[in-house]
């Protein structure tokens, strides 16, 4: 008894001795990445699609745009928003067509260009990533002995990217099967999209048996033609500079046809292994371990052509030195891991100890990371600052606004007394008080429907919404009084009806709901009754609110638009007459007609970034500031933090593909980590010590309760 | 007892044809097959054409309940209820709205629920158990009021709060554990630890007290009594013949869940980052995927039939008494 207790007092010691070490117990990567170039990052919402053709929205890209690469990218470290060659050899050559398909000279008007034909060419040599799809023996059948345990066991192969890649992929967008948001957009430009569309879901219809990949490549689409191996053409309606954007997002990137072949197999299909969920590109990474709900892992590409960190960079990256890596082959850092983390308050621990390289700010962490000094300049809190963390901060390409439908009797319309109205509600809305309430200070009052950074925003007093602001070496928002007075001339003093005595009733439709939202719309409402208006809230759920939205039957409404593309056509068609919502369906949700600013807009839409071009956005945006459809709003500022191994961080809002550029310092980050995480066990000792007192009064409890009678 | 099973078995049917109903008429009532395609395409640029497409492709374009374009038991067949019902039956799922396979999904996403729920089960049974017969033991005594006072503290405090506290201060103040995550295999002991803890003690509470009235009841029965005068200690008494003899209400509350612990615990796996089962049909529910939503409610359903048959059984076991004809 006594060796069995003296062996116990000794493995004990010893189990306390091995266990009270420095070593970091708390990390959650276990795969031995220590020291190795690696990014750790987050996603708080799984991806809904991973395929190319159907992924919208910027979790999705986060992913999939270090993986596929279209055409062209937006130069990391230039600022306004430049295009540049990815996976084009060089920028397009554009050729003008009549009606007749006679070539049209470049200086041809615009009324006279019945089609644009775009001719591009792809880089020599650039090959897809490994991928078992690429194996001729796969196609067929799988080994029986492969246990989907990962794609990349199976033996891969790879092969050159060709112009008949970019072809399959438009082809795939048209396709019904695939179910490309963006579709229906697209039959509105490329030449024989519809129709190819509509071939598609017939022979589909007919035989439904026949291999896609077969079904598109037999068919031919007219608005494209395979020039050669490294060239092709887009022919598109009319004239379109926007276009070019959109050949710089994912949905042009190119897809093999031994893609879709491969992932038919129904045994994959059963194991929810698709395109949708295992991308096959030419991108910087590869997507080595795919796990929705835990993590995604992108591995470097092999085969990844040559690219190299940039040369040249605007001002402000220049004086961050952001050019120390320039020429250095890309992509700087291995491995990235994305981490699924549903809770902010998790994420921002993890982040504190150094297992997240970068995060956003939410609002239960803001006070403890950000501080305004007393002239209102943003920085980071001592804390913050003692840890190497950086901020960076930009104004978000978005714009959130409060609309009015157009379409209503009372806010609606264009009589003097409705835009007097809508006016006097401009002035009583305080934005800047919005801001600092709900958004901790992180957004720009917006003064027009172009938000900063875009094309044809005018800063300072040039650009200030006079109908809501005077200018006293800043925008001030005009007084209370002045609204009040236009209230009262548009037919309602002191927020009463003159018509009908009765007070002003407005409502606002809205699909928020919870403690939060509940705050806002209370602001909201005190907004109102700054002016008497009566404000009531219409809440209703998701679906409810889109469909009053698509009949027109809100009033007033809150909603947001992020730009697909730098270019002010993709915020001044929120205000096309032709995009009405409720009446044409497309994204003017406020169903704002006007026949000049309509017209201006078809002038502008189609034109490069000149003076002249930035002489029509402003009498467009004056003409939406008179007419005041929506109360401008704000555009958010995006806040994030960095630690200090985190290089060449630069807040480019249009690059998507940004991974490639980042360089980690993994000794660095390995060091305080060490520092920040050492396990602390006294805590743990000093709990046994209390529970044992604690156990003393039980026992003596228990022996009298042992030795007591039993009855 | 095996013409009880089959006929219990038979039962099944009807409660599941019932329920499948209902999940179908509810989820409809809200929800329209144009809305489920607009959540499923997004806020942009959405088209009705892009919206007929997306129906077309599901076979969402199909009337709900009834087909009068049909003929005889096609105008039933040819329905979406009928299309979309006819293989929770042979437990075959289908594919989720945004394309997945649900039986794959959830074959992959139930072992970490399980790596959680099955511990945190055992173990919160235990300490409840251990600490009630704890209580009974102590009773009358000052410790019996303390031990009744922190169930009381534990049970005010809300669920959410014993994870947050428990992340800040064993995972970023101790550094003991990781604060979130989770890896299959052996490893995910590091990751399990706090959140099966975090889960036995959140419960203690009301489990300790709910286990008390159980065993206080049988403590004043006669055979605790003659067990006393026979000369059994306490102890002896409260975990030898109490313990056996309240085993009929425990395993009523322990063996109806049994078979569905898989589907896991929304908040714990959302906080710990556990890539369960927990969020999933929540998930579904505010994506409006109806598929996911009617497979769960369905697999969720029969679960708890067979959780209330197998409860049956066990009474078999443990109550020599109980016969089942």
């Amino acid at each position: 008894m006594a060796r069995a207790w003296k062996l116990f007092r000794l493995s004990s010691l010893l189990l306390l001795v091995s266990a009270c070490t420095d070593q970091v117990l708390n990390n959650p990567y276990t795969e031995g990445d220590s020291g190795k170039k690696t990014i750790y990052s987050s996603f708080s919402e799984r991806p809904k699609h991973l395929d190319p053709a159907k992924a919208y929205s910027s979790n999705e890209y986060a992913i999939i745009a270090q993986i596929y690469e279209p055409l062209f990218q937006y130069h990391y470290l230039k600022k306004p928003y430049q295009l540049e060659p990815l996976l084009a050899s060089d920028m397009p050559s554009l050729q003008y067509f009549d009606e007749n398909g006679m070539a049209l000279a470049d200086t041809a008007a615009e009324g006279d260009i019945a089609f644009t034909e775009y001719t591009l060419s792809i880089k020599q040599g650039v090959k897809f990533q490994p991928h078992p799809c690429f194996n001729p023996q796969l196609r067929k059948a799988l080994p029986a002995s492969w246990n989907a345990e990962s794609l990349y066991d199976l033996p891969v192969k790879t092969r050159l990217l060709s112009s008949s890649d970019f072809i399959y992929q438009i082809k795939r967008l048209a396709d019904p099967s695939t179910q490309s948001p963006v579709a229906g957009l697209m039959a509105n430009y490329i030449v024989g999209f519809g129709e190819f569309a509509k071939q598609q879901a017939s022979i589909k219809k007919l035989n439904p048996a026949l291999a896609k990949q077969q079904r598109l490549r037999d068919a031919d689409m007219l608005g494209l033609k395979k020039i050669n191996p490294q060239q092709f053409s887009i022919r598109i309606k009319g004239k379109y500079p926007q276009f070019i954007n959109w050949l710089a997002m994912p949905f042009f990137a190119p897809m093999p046809w031994e893609a879709d072949a491969f992932y038919a197999k129904p045994f994959l299909v059963k194991k929810n292994i698709s395109l949708d969920w295992f991308p096959v590109g030419t991108g910087p990474y590869l997507l080595e371990e795919n796990d929705p709900n835990r993590r995604m892992v992108l591995r470097k590409n092999p085969n990844f052509h040559l690219e190299y960190y940039p040369n040249e960079a605007d001002e402000e990256a220049m004086e961050k030195g952001l050019l120390a890596d320039a020429g250095k082959q890309l992509p700087l850092s291995d491995k990235v891991v994305f981490s699924l983390e549903k809770e902010t308050i998790p994420y921002w621990n993890k982040f504190l100890q150094g297992y997240y390289d970068v995060s956003g700010i939410s609002s239960d962490s803001f006070d403890q990371a950000v501080s305004f000094s007393s002239i209102g300049d943003v920085g980071l809190t001592e804390d913050m600052l003692q840890r190497g963390i950086g901020l960076q901060t930009a104004v978000t390409t978005s714009s959130y606004y409060l609309g009015f439908n157009m379409l209503d009797k009372v806010v609606g319309g264009y009589s003097e007394r409705a835009k007097k109205l809508r006016h006097a509600i401009s002035i009583a809305v305080d934005y800047e008080e919005y801001i600092s309430i709900f958004q901790n200070g992180r957004g720009v009052p917006a003064q027009g429907i172009i938000p900063p950074g875009i094309f044809g925003h005018l800063s300072a007093e040039a650009g200030m919404n006079s109908a809501a602001y005077h200018w006293d070496s800043a925008p001030v928002r005009r007084p209370i009084a002045e609204a009040k007075r236009l209230l009262s001339e548009a037919g309602f003093p002191n927020g009463i009806d003159k018509s009908t005595a009765k007070p002003l009733v407005l409502y606002f439709d809205s699909m928020d709901s919870g403690p939060d939202s509940k705050a806002r719309l209370n602001w909201l409402r005190k907004q109102f009754s700054k002016l008497n208006i009566q404000l009531v809230i219409r809440g209703t759920d998701y679906n409810r609110f889109q469909e009053k939205m698509r009949n027109g039957n809100a009033q007033m409404f809150m909603w947001g638009w992020n730009a697909d593309y730098p270019d002010p056509e993709n915020f001044l068609f929120l205000l096309y007459g032709k995009n009405a919502k409720a009446l044409h369906g497309g994204e003017n949700a406020a169903n704002y007609q006007n026949a000049k600013f309509d017209a201006l807009f078809e002038q502008m839409s189609s034109m490069e970034n000149t003076a002249q071009r930035q002489a029509i956005i402003n009498q467009m945006v004056d003409i939406a500031r008179a007419d005041a459809p929506w109360l401008w709003g704000f555009h958010p500022k995006a806040f994030s933090l960095y630690h200090a191994w985190y290089k060449n961080a630069y807040p480019n809002l249009m690059a998507n593909n940004k991974t490639k550029y980042i360089r980690v310092d993994a000794a660095l980050r390995e060091q305080y980590q060490q520092q920040w995480n050492k396990p602390v066990y006294w805590p743990l000792v000093v709990s046994f010590i209390v529970l044992i007192i604690m156990l003393i009064p039980a026992y003596i409890i228990y022996r009298r309760v042992e030795r007591a009678k039993a009855l | 007892m095996i013409n009880y099973i089959i006929r219990r078995l038979l039962y099944v049917l009807p409660v599941l044809v019932g329920v499948n109903i209902l999940t179908f008429v509810l989820f409809f009532v809200v929800n329209s097959p144009d809305d489920m395609a607009r959540m499923q395409l997004g806020d942009k640029h959405v088209s009705q054409a892009a919206v007929d497409n997306w129906k077309q492709q599901r076979g969402y374009d199909l009337p709900l309940l009834w087909n009068e374009q049909q003929q005889g038991l096609q105008r039933l067949e040819k329905t979406i209820f009928f299309e979309k019902s006819v293989g929770l039956f042979v437990f075959d799922f289908g594919v989720s709205d945004n394309g997945r396979d649900i039986m794959a999904d959830i074959s992959q996403r139930m072992w970490p629920s399980l790596a959680i729920a099955i511990p945190s089960l055992i173990f919160g049974v235990l300490a409840n158990i251990t600490f009630a017969l704890l209580l009974i033991f102590y009773r009358g005594s000052y410790l019996e009021s303390s031990g009744l006072f922190l169930c009381i503290a534990l049970m005010s405090i809300s669920g959410l709060f014993y994870i947050i506290a428990g992340q800040y201060f064993v995972g970023k103040l101790l550094a003991l554990t990781p604060i979130s995550g989770y890896v299959p295999g052996l490893d995910a002991f590091r990751f399990i630890v706090l959140p099966v803890f975090i889960g036995v003690v959140s419960g203690l509470g009301s489990g300790a007290r709910w286990y008390r009235t159980l065993f206080l009841e049988e403590a004043a029965k006669d055979y605790v009594r003659t067990a006393k005068a026979k000369g059994l200690s306490e102890l002896e008494v409260l975990f030898r013949h109490v313990l056996n003899n309240a085993m009929i209400p425990i395993l009523t509350g322990i063996v109806v869940i049994l078979p569905s612990l898989f589907m896991g615990s929304l908040i714990i796996e959302s906080f710990f980052g556990i890539p369960g089962l927990g969020s999933y049909t929540i998930d579904a529910i505010s994506s409006q995927d109806f598929a996911i939503v009617r497979a769960m409610v369905f697999l969720g359903s029969f679960l708890y039939i067979i959780g209330l048959l197998l409860t049956d059984i066990s009474y078999t076991f443990v109550d020599p008494r109980v016969r089942l004809d």
